[in-house]
């Protein structure tokens, strides 16, 4: 892991933060895991385990006004972003206090005002929203940059294409980043793709492409960064493929036939929160105990999120009606 | 004769088929080594190898145009759309390609193949995936839309959508495919068009369809204790439609509840209420048609309001009984 050029921001302390963070958002997933797992959570849901440094790293670099679009593996986008996870543990169990109060569930967290427009259940459905989010801060003059979030299997929906061209036929502040987690539900990437690197696609569309190490946090914050500043400047869009891997199968059955366990270890050695540990304690910013405190506080604001969503009300049914105009 | 699953059945139409005819595959999203997000396709890569089963990108647009280019060139294919929500993205080919070439071209080609797809609340999905959306197609002529809602009709109505020279939207309920029934072992052919009565009745008719025909059944049975006796007519095939089967049951008992999943505004029940509005069974109503479907909202995730969102078995009890009651 090299010591990029990051932006004054990210400071010695907010390095350390996103350490956290980053056990925040995995420690989210493994508890949704195991509550699926007993049957305690209706519906199904999508975990970013193994995933953290895409989401943690990609959002650490946005300004505060800039916007996401996320996936139905959003939870990670979510906390990086902001979300309070006891709001976004409420939602998973369905109750009023949640982020869509109890009506959206996993596929479907937002947070409109702090600049998540939302999970999505339709792969590739946010890739367009993403670029009308950018035209809307071009024409008025807003600054914001818009990242775009969506996985391999969606490159290959035709919503991908379209809005690749047109984000780069109108120059948008929007970064494509494409978390490339090597499968869709099962469909590996060598099946799916003739071409090794997604990020190659950016070329047909005039734009910037770069391939990234997805599990590697400097990587990933350092290349969003210049992107995401490139595109702020008026230069247009830029894609990313960030090679990751998804730890978990796809949603809560899986058997996953369609690859091997030596693969997922091999994987699995590639941990993106070991290795931005490492980094940190050699970069003398972090020492083991802080680490290990860190983490567990981590574990311990899930369980009390958990106690949150637990206590909450379920929503009335006379709320049903609710919402559907504005 | 053996119990199979709804699941069971539609494999097994297709696997028959499959082994009969050469023109015959499959196409679709993770329905090979992972046999479909539902399951459906298990076993059947392992069968006919992936030139058969082939299991695509996540593109929706490019396979269904696919199916239908290959359809119209020689080959029978079954798209298997991983939800029926998703059909917006295939919209345009089954729409404006599927539906129309043949008409389109003066009556040359034609377009032999079969949509398969869950549809239904229930599972907890949430809005973009527990949509029931065949009153669109049912719109669109050209198009044949097919709803089972017993194992036993799955595979005899999917044997006949595959038979059948035009493109057919074939909706599997995703809360059926674990049901069972008296399934034959051989291959066997139900029309599409023809109803079934799933219940005899004098009383009160009831029009339900796919999960519909289940909460109805347990509706009737409740109803019975109180003297109610209720005829419920699966018209199984929404286009086409067998008016008869509907008129006939309306005129022997006078009274008519449409019951759907879907929306009812804009839903297919007003199809089916206006035929019977329109038809002879008119003079034989002793009380107003009456429709139950899904609220105007979309499925929301919470359990309670899930429910709540569509018509359960005490909601056909009570329209049933307004219905009886009316003087
Ligand atoms: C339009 C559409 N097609 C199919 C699906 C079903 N589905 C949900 S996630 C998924 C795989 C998506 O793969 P990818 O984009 O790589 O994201 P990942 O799950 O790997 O994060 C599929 C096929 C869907 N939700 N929407
Ligand atoms: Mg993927």
């Amino acid at each position: 892991m090299s010591n990029h050029a990051l932006p004054a921001f990210i400071t010695d302390e907010r390095l350390v933060e996103l350490y956290k963070q980053m056990w925040l958002i995995r420690y989210f997933d493994e508890k949704v895991d195991q509550f699926f797992a007993k049957g305690m959570i209706h519906g199904t849901t999508h975990l970013c385990v193994g995933q953290e440094a895409t989401a943690a790293g990609s959002i650490a670099v946005l300004q505060e006004k800039d916007k996401i679009t996320s996936t139905h593996r959003g939870h990670g986008h979510c906390i990086a972003k902001g979300a309070t996870v006891d709001r976004m543990m409420a939602e998973l169990f369905g109750k009023v206090t949640g982020y869509c109060k109890g009506k959206g569930g996993s596929m479907h967290i937002a947070d409109v005002e702090k600049g998540n427009l939302g999970a999505n259940g339709i792969v590739g459905g946010g890739i367009p929203l993403a670029v009308g989010a950018a035209l809307t801060s071009k024409m008025k003059n807003e600054g914001y940059v818009v990242l775009c979030f969506f996985g391999d299997g969606a490159a290959n929906e035709g919503s991908f294409h379209e809005s690749l061209n047109l984000a780069s036929i109108w120059d948008l502040p929007v970064v494509f980043i494409c978390e490339n987690n090597q499968y869709g539900m099962s469909g590996s990437v060598k099946e799916m793709f003739n071409i090794e690197n997604i990020a190659d696609r950016a070329q047909a569309y005039g734009i910037p492409g770069k391939v990234i190490d997805g599990n590697d946090m400097l990587e990933v914050m350092n290349t969003v960064y210049e992107a995401v500043e490139h595109a702020r400047s008026g230069k247009g869009p830029v894609l990313i493929e960030a090679k990751t891997y998804r730890w978990k199968g796809h949603s809560k059955s899986d058997a996953k036939k369609y690859r091997t366990r030596e693969e997922e270890q091999e994987w699995r050695k590639k941990d993106p929160i070991k290795r931005f540990k490492e980094y940190l304690i050699d970069k003398g910013v972090l020492t083991e105990e802080k680490a290990e405190q860190l983490r567990e506080e981590a574990f311990q604001e899930i369980e009390d999120a958990v106690k949150f969503a637990e206590n909450s009300p379920e929503p009335s049914v006379d709320t049903l009606l609710e919402d559907v105009y504005a | 004769m053996r119990e199979i699953t709804y699941l069971e059945a539609v494999r097994e139409a297709m696997s028959q088929e499959m082994r009969k005819n050469e023109d015959v595959y499959i196409l679709g999203e993770d329905i090979g080594v992972y046999g479909g997000a539902f399951g459906v396709t298990r076993g059947m890569i392992e069968e006919f190898g992936p030139e058969r089963v082939r299991n695509t990108p996540i593109s929706e647009a490019a396979i269904a145009g696919a199916a239908v280019g290959s359809a119209l060139t020689g080959m029978r294919p079954i798209l298997e759309l991983q939800f029926s929500d998703f059909i917006t993205i295939a919209m345009d080919q089954l729409v404006n390609q599927a539906a129309k070439l043949r008409y389109m071209f003066g009556g040359k080609g034609k377009v032999p193949m079969v949509v398969r797809t869950p549809a239904g609340s229930g599972t907890g999905a949430a809005a973009q995936h527990s949509q029931s959306l065949e009153a669109w197609m049912a719109h669109i002529p050209g198009l044949k839309v097919v709803q089972p809602s017993t194992a036993y009709d799955a595979k005899g109505l999917l044997k006949a959508a595959i038979d059948d020279d035009n493109p057919v939207i074939f909706y599997e309920h995703k809360l059926l495919y674990k049901t069972k029934s008296h399934v034959p072992e051989e291959q066997y052919s139900i029309p599409l068009g023809k109803a079934d009565i799933k219940r005899e009745g004098k009383d009160v008719t009831i029009v339900a369809t796919a999960i519909m025909v289940h909460k109805a059944l347990e509706a009737a049975k409740e109803l019975e204790k109180e003297g109610i006796d209720v005829e419920i007519v699966d018209p199984r095939t929404l286009v086409p439609l067998d008016e008869e089967t509907i008129v006939e049951s309306v005129k022997k008992t006078g009274r008519v509840v449409v019951v759907h999943e879907a929306v009812k505004r804009g839903g297919y029940g007003g199809e089916i209420a206006s035929v019977i509005a329109e038809s002879e069974a008119f003079d034989y109503l002793d009380a107003p048609i009456k429709r139950l479907g899904g609220l105007p909202v979309p499925i929301p995730y919470n359990p309670n309001l899930e429910k709540a969102a569509v018509p359960q078995v005490p909601d056909i009890i009570k329209a049933v009984k307004e219905t009886v009651q009316f003087k």
